[in-house]
């Protein structure tokens, strides 16, 4: 228990993954929010990568974290630029006010 | 080896708690601060464990860009108040709290029995793998790697980061009416027939040049 081992960091990981996929599954009310989750759930990724990459004692799990940086950021940059045009053109962004797709 | 274990557990209480905040908070505002102190407590638990550089690129990619980028949506578009019920439709009442609980847990249960029953064979990894090595600095040893072994993926995540810019750019643009502007076209295409006049000038009289 006070050694603090690979197990604790992939039980972090895995706390943070639950939330973010909670945030998906409950939010009624914001497109955001759910991008926000979806933030959490590749942190959550991250954290495992580099978990491992230090106690495996092996360094590409620390470069694919910077690739998964790349591309979470351009993510999150196309998803904002969606949702600003979305806004634009319906004045909402309520999750169950959304259903143009029928989804 | 006390002060890890300590500085481990307040880092890993101070990320779960925002993360749960992040999701719950009514206000939208309120969630980007907290996903903001998420990614810091994280970043700090990477400086911790040695991945020095990648705790401070987390705190310049998403503090410093991806969550003032959140910032600027959220206060444009005027939405960080949240009105009504937390969860709950507007429509009927409903709520998905139960089954996203459910599903939820079994994910976080199907993940804590992987970690617990997982054992780490050390013939596993084969000869390709880059070891750390402990008398180059983390941001050395990386750099060593990255624009040698992995050139082409750097690569290619710096044309994504392009496609994504053009992107965004291409989805928000608009044309705003009665804006007056360049148009390159039209100056390059110009000729001399239509841009000169030539004009017979009497003497003593001047030209009219608008006639």
């Amino acid at each position: 228990m006070l050694s603090i081992g690979l197990g604790h960091y992939l039980t972090l990981a895995a706390i943070i993954f639950t939330i973010g996929v909670v945030g998906i599954f409950l939010n009624r009310k914001n497109v955001i929010v759910i991008l926000m989750s979806i933030e959490l759930i590749l942190l959550a990724v991250n954290i495992n990568l580099v978990a491992f990459s230090i106690f495996i004692n092996d360094l590409s799990g620390q470069i694919f974290t910077l690739f998964i940086l790349t591309v979470a950021a351009a993510e999150a940059a196309i998803g904002l630029a969606i949702i600003v045009v979305y806004f634009r053109n319906s004045d909402t962004i309520r999750v169950e006010e959304i259903k143009n797709l029928k989804g | 080896m006390i002060a890890h274990t300590v500085f481990f557990y307040i880092f890993s209480l101070i990320a779960i708690v925002s993360a749960v905040m992040v999701t719950v908070s009514k206000n939208t505002v309120h969630s980007v601060f907290f996903l903001i102190l998420d990614f810091i407590s994280i970043s700090c638990l990477f400086i911790m464990i040695g991945a020095e550089f990648l705790g401070m690129i987390m705190l310049i990619v998403y503090v410093g860009a991806v969550a003032v980028l959140f910032l600027f949506v959220v206060m444009m578009l005027n939405v960080a108040e949240q009105k009504g019920q937390w969860f709950s439709s507007r429509w009927d009442g409903g709520t998905h709290i139960p089954v996203g609980l459910l599903v939820s847990l079994i994910i976080f249960f199907e993940l804590i029995i992987v970690i617990g029953g997982w054992k780490y064979k050390p013939d596993l990894l084969n000869s390709l793998s880059i070891n750390i090595s402990t008398e180059v600095t983390n941001t050395r040893s990386i750099g060593n790697v990255l624009y040698t072994d992995y050139i082409l993926l750097f690569q290619i995540s710096g044309m994504i980061l392009l496609v994504a810019m053009i992107g965004a750019i291409v989805l928000t643009y608009r044309e705003r009416a009665g804006v007056k502007r360049q148009s390159y076209v039209k100056q390059i295409s110009r000729e001399r027939d239509e841009g000169v006049d030539l004009v017979e000038a009497e003497r003593n009289k001047g030209v009219k040049i608008d006639a």
